[in-house]
């Protein structure tokens, strides 16, 4: 069961997760934890049960059993907004853009979660609308310049090139002010260049106070920037550790074997 | 309310449940239509009851040219062989509207990918197209100067008004349940709505061509990989909606004997209900709504009074659908055992 | 057909023109052109230019129903093109606003008419709260077919419920309150004041002295008072919905329409907008049928309320293009005017408008003045597939 005391608190506790969809049991008993200011690296072949974590955690499925908590708070039954309130945001391993609002807009919607503004604050432009309105837009702002697409803000989001989109995503999921930023794949789809530049990006992230939990099956490259490596092979935890221990762990090492790290997507 | 009229006795439950199976006959073949097209591509049909309705005028119209205008009433088997030449006449009409439908209002935008919600309106606009188009067939009569040789078939002036089979089929009752008279008209109505339903279903379930149905009700990305023509799976949908639409039109003309240009509307939404309650896109759920919604809302029309009959009805459909959004049997035409 | 998508979008350039030329001028001329077409607006049935004004028929009443469908469409508009709710029974609010004016100002309490809108307006809400709470979770196109039983619903409740006068209906329907003298027919017009109007020999105009019009008095043969109410209502309502849109309400409507699930997992309570929309759209909904049973005729019936005004509402809200407040006033007013001015062809209205939403949905599913955006994003893609196109004509020479 639950390992040793870890070093620092723990930020969210996946706590002996089973998912199961019809025959197919798509999280086996998965327990793991991310502990604040790191940045862990969820790994595992295609269709291991990566993005059904997410989708567990963020309250898209129910777990047949077992819980999820944040800060000690379980997030069972929670609704998904309230979820994304409550500190976990998230991006998408196949991209959910707003497509016809612009770039500025997307990230805005995510800076909104925790908005009190109302309709009548709207509709008589009370004070606090504004003062809202002005902050989200700074935050929107920064963020856009964080991830390097300020200068495309009023584009229409379906305008943006792929690696945009992508790095939209990640700005307007760090919008919502989240405890726990998780990003699901977010260099599927990108040349080698391309993938070490996200992965600063990421790097970044961490040291402006985010924790990072980051689905990624690239071996190497998640390799780099974790702290910490949670390795699944269908639906169960088959290995965690530091990357060290990892690359030497012969369980993992059986599970990629034969698997091209490139054409696992 | 009137509680009595229904519990009262156990004649008239039975009564009120009988006349109402008659009705679930005729909704779970519209609903048919509804359930396949659902299945195939998950869009509402919305057009579908337009389908139905011309094939009741083409009922009317075969039995005005094989017989003429004068109003007579005839025992069923007298009137059998016209029926049988209108039923032919309605599911090749409703057929071709049906077909009309897929080439015109769905496949450029199937083709498109567009989102459903647009579907959904090009339906509907379809949908009033063909219902106002049938209601003015007058002027358009009159405009191609053919009011003359048409005038029994268009009712110059009167296209918006009930337009009745100048043939009344006078059932003949064989025997009773409870208090209610059963009648040959309402056992060839039962009798070919099961022979139908359990055609079809063979149909998906047996025939080469009905695991192509299923399959790109299933998986349409899969299917077509697999060599399945998914375009023409998605015409013989529609055909087969419009057939048996076709055949629920002869039986309704049977029953009722008149019919409107509007007549497709309330019939169309109850027959969606019926799809609905059953598990849209599942052929047995169609059935199984048709009836039940036929019997429920005939014991709701006893307690409430014959002018609530439709509001009854929507008010199942909005508690079936809080409830069990997904039916009774549930959705599926793709999961359907072989 | 694509000569016709080619006019369409045209028209949606031209209008971006305009809107870009009124965005560049300095805001006291932009002021000052926003008072001139308002006037010009509430002038246009005393102006009855050649040409616009019909003929045989009353032009104030004309105008009248013009705006009352103006005001559905903007209402309509939140719920369709800003939260993405296909609402086909959006005629049971407006007969539920209409038939709740009626009850209140006549037999049974004779409320005056500034009264019992507020509380027309609520109820309406009210109505659309209970309808919407249950049914906008479940998915979209079923919402459609709900509402649209949810609008027979209503019709045949009112048909067969004596107390709201079943189908012989409620007459003689409060008007608004007259300011100045009341009216004494047929000598006395009362009103204020008296205004004439123009009349046309050709182009050019003359006083017309004998017919004029008592400045907010409310009988039963001038409708031009009641045309001032109802634009006046309009105008708020639009003032109401730029300022509710251009902030993270409507952001969030528009993420919810977008993608449901991306939304409710970036925050946005999606369930609370859609029910907030259906609610607002339900009010605008209910306030015009207060107008319209208060108006000129003073009357309604079940029959004035069939399900087809579900479906012209909805299409006046399509063809304008859905999502642009201007659009769906432009929708409304043709849907309204088209069949008056050409009243030979009236019988075709549904006909054509039926035609009309499907050619739309297949060429032009935006509408004639679609949102900004969409018409960018439009020519985004368009550039692409020509390029698309140009690259496999390429491929296939070589
Ligand atoms: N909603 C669902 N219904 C049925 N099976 C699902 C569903 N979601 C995921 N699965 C299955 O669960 C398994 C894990 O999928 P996923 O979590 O997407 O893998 P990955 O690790 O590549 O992200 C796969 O076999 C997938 O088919
Ligand atoms: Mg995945």
């Amino acid at each position: 069961m639950p390992d040793t005391t870890p070093a620092k608190k723990a930020l969210l506790e996946v706590d002996d997760v089973t998912i199961k969809f019809g025959g197919l049991t798509a999280m086996d008993s998965v327990s793991f934890q991310i502990r604040e200011g790191e940045i862990l690296g969820l790994i595992g072949p295609n269709g291991a049960g990566k993005t059904t974590c997410f989708n567990v955690m963020t309250g898209v499925y129910q777990a047949t059993s077992g819980e999820v908590r944040l800060d000690g708070v379980s997030l069972a039954g929670r609704r998904r907004h309230k979820i994304t309130q409550l500190g976990l945001a998230r991006t998408f391993q196949n991209i959910r853009l707003f497509k016809s609002m612009t770039v500025l807009e997307n990230v805005m919607v995510g800076a909104d979660a925790h908005s009190k503004v109302g309709f009548f604050d709207a509709l008589f432009r009370l004070p606090r609308h504004r003062r809202t309105e002005e902050e989200a837009l700074a935050k929107a702002k920064g963020l856009l310049d964080l991830v390097g697409i300020k200068a495309r803000h009023d584009e229409l989001a379906a305008n943006l090139s792929y690696g945009e989109q992508r790095r939209l995503e990640i700005a307007r999921a760090m919008a919502t002010g989240p405890k726990l930023l998780c990003l699901d794949e977010p260099a599927a789809g990108f040349n080698p260049a391309e993938k070490v530049q996200l992965m600063q990006l990421i790097k970044k992230v961490r040291d402006q106070g985010y924790t990072v939990l980051l689905i990624e099956h690239d071996m190497k490259l998640v390799m780099g920037v974790t702290d910490r490596i949670v390795v699944l092979e269908f639906g169960k935890k088959i290995a965690e550790g530091t990357p060290a221990e990892i690359r030497d762990n012969p369980a993992v090492i059986a599970a990629y074997l034969g698997v091209d790290e490139e054409d696992a997507s | 309310m009137d509680f009595g009229a229904l519990f009262g006795s156990l004649d008239n439950f039975l009564s009120f449940t009988m006349g109402g199976l008659v009705f679930g006959a005729v909704y779970a073949l519209i609903a048919l239509g509804y359930t396949m097209v659902y299945g195939v591509l998950q869009l509402i049909n919305f057009a579908h009851s337009e389908v139905f309705m011309y094939g009741t005028f083409a009922v009317a119209w075969m039995f005005i040219f094989l017989h003429g205008t004068e109003s007579v009433t005839w025992s069923l088997g007298k009137a059998a062989p016209i029926l049988v030449a209108a039923l032919v006449g309605a599911m090749l009409l409703s057929a071709a509207i049906a077909l009309l439908l897929e080439r015109f209002a769905y496949r450029p935008l199937i083709r498109k990918g567009a989102p459903k919600l647009i579907a959904l309106i090009s339906a509907i606009g379809a949908s009033f197209a063909l219902a106002e188009a049938m209601g003015l067939r007058d002027r358009f009569a009159d405009k191609l100067g053919l009011s003359d040789n048409l005038e029994n078939y268009v009712a110059p002036g009167k296209a918006r008004d009930v337009f009745s089979n100048p043939v009344t089929i006078q059932p003949k009752g064989l025997f009773e349940v409870g208090g209610y008279t059963v009648s040959d008209v309402d056992l060839v109505i039962l009798a070919a709505c099961f022979i139908m339903m359990i055609a079809l279903d063979t149909f998906v379930r047996r025939t080469r061509f009905g695991r192509g149905i299923r399959a790109v009700a299933q998986d349409p990305e899969t299917a077509a990989l697999m060599g399945v023509n998914s375009g023409r799976v998605v015409q013989v949908t529609f055909l087969i909606g419009g057939l048996m639409a076709g055949a629920a039109a002869t039986l309704y003309m049977m029953k009722i004997g008149s019919t409107r240009q509007n007549a497709g509307f309330i019939l169309g939404v109850k027959a969606f209900t019926a799809a609905v309650m059953g598990g849209i896109g599942n052929l047995r759920g169609a059935l199984v709504g048709g009836l039940l919604l036929g019997v429920m809302e005939n014991w709701g029309s006893a307690v409430f009074g014959s002018e609530w009959k439709d509001v009854v009805a929507f008010v199942l459909l909005v508690l079936i659908l809080l409830v069990r959004p997904s039916g009774i049997l549930g959705e599926s035409l793709g999961k359907a055992r072989a | 057909m694509s000569a016709m998508s080619t006019t369409l979008s045209g028209i949606g350039r031209r209008w971006d023109g305009v809107v870009d030329r009124y965005n560049a001028l300095p805001k006291p001329a932009r002021l000052g052109l926003v008072i001139l077409f308002a006037a010009f607006v509430y002038l246009l049935p005393l102006l009855r230019p050649p040409i616009l004004t019909t003929n045989n028929i009353d032009f104030g009443g004309v105008m009248f129903s013009v705006a009352a469908f103006a005001l559905v469409a903007v209402g309509l508009n939140i719920v369709i093109g800003y939260a993405g709710l296909l609402d086909l029974g959006y005629v049971g609010f407006y007969a539920v606003g209409a038939y709740t004016t009626g009850v209140l100002t006549t037999y049974h309490w004779h409320w005056p008419f500034f009264l019992a809108l507020p509380l027309a307006i609520a109820v309406t809400m009210v109505t659309g709260v209970i309808l919407g709470a249950p049914t906008l979770r479940v998915r979209g196109d079923y919402l459609a077919i709900v509402t649209l039983g949810f609008g027979e619903i209503i019709r045949i409740t009112v048909k067969n419920v004596e107390w709201v006068g079943a189908s012989a209906g409620i007459k003689d329907i409060s008007h608004p309150n007259t300011i100045g003298a009341a009216p004494n027919p047929p000598f006395d017009r009362g009103g204020m004041f008296d205004v004439p109007r123009l009349q046309w020999d050709g182009i050019i105009p003359s006083l017309d002295r004998d017919h004029p019009t008592a400045v907010l008095a409310f009988g039963a043969v001038d409708a031009i008072p009641y045309y001032w109410v109802i634009l006046t209502a309009l105008i708020l309502v639009l003032v109401g919905d730029r300022l509710v849109k251009s902030s993270r309400v409507g952001r969030a409507w528009e993420a919810t329409r977008e993608d449901e699930d991306a939304a409710e997992l970036m925050g946005v309570p999606t369930f609370k907008y859609k029910l907030m929309a259906f609610a607002l759209g339900a009010a605008i909904g209910g306030l015009s049928g207060a107008f319209y049973a208060s108006g000129q005729g003073g009357y309604i019936s079940p029959d004035s309320f069939p399900l087809l005004l579900s479906m012209l509402f909805v299409a006046a809200v399509i063809v304008g293009g859905s999502g642009n407040r201007w659009g769906a006033i432009v929708g409304g007013a043709l849907v309204a005017y088209l069949p008056e001015r050409f009243r030979e062809f009236a019988d075709y209205r549904l006909l054509f408008f039926g035609l009309a939403l499907s050619v739309l949905a297949i060429w032009r599913p935006e509408g004639l003045l679609p949102p900004r955006r969409s018409r960018r994003a439009k020519a985004v893609e368009a550039e692409i597939e020509a390029l698309e196109e140009g690259a496999l004509e390429g491929s296939t020479h070589a």
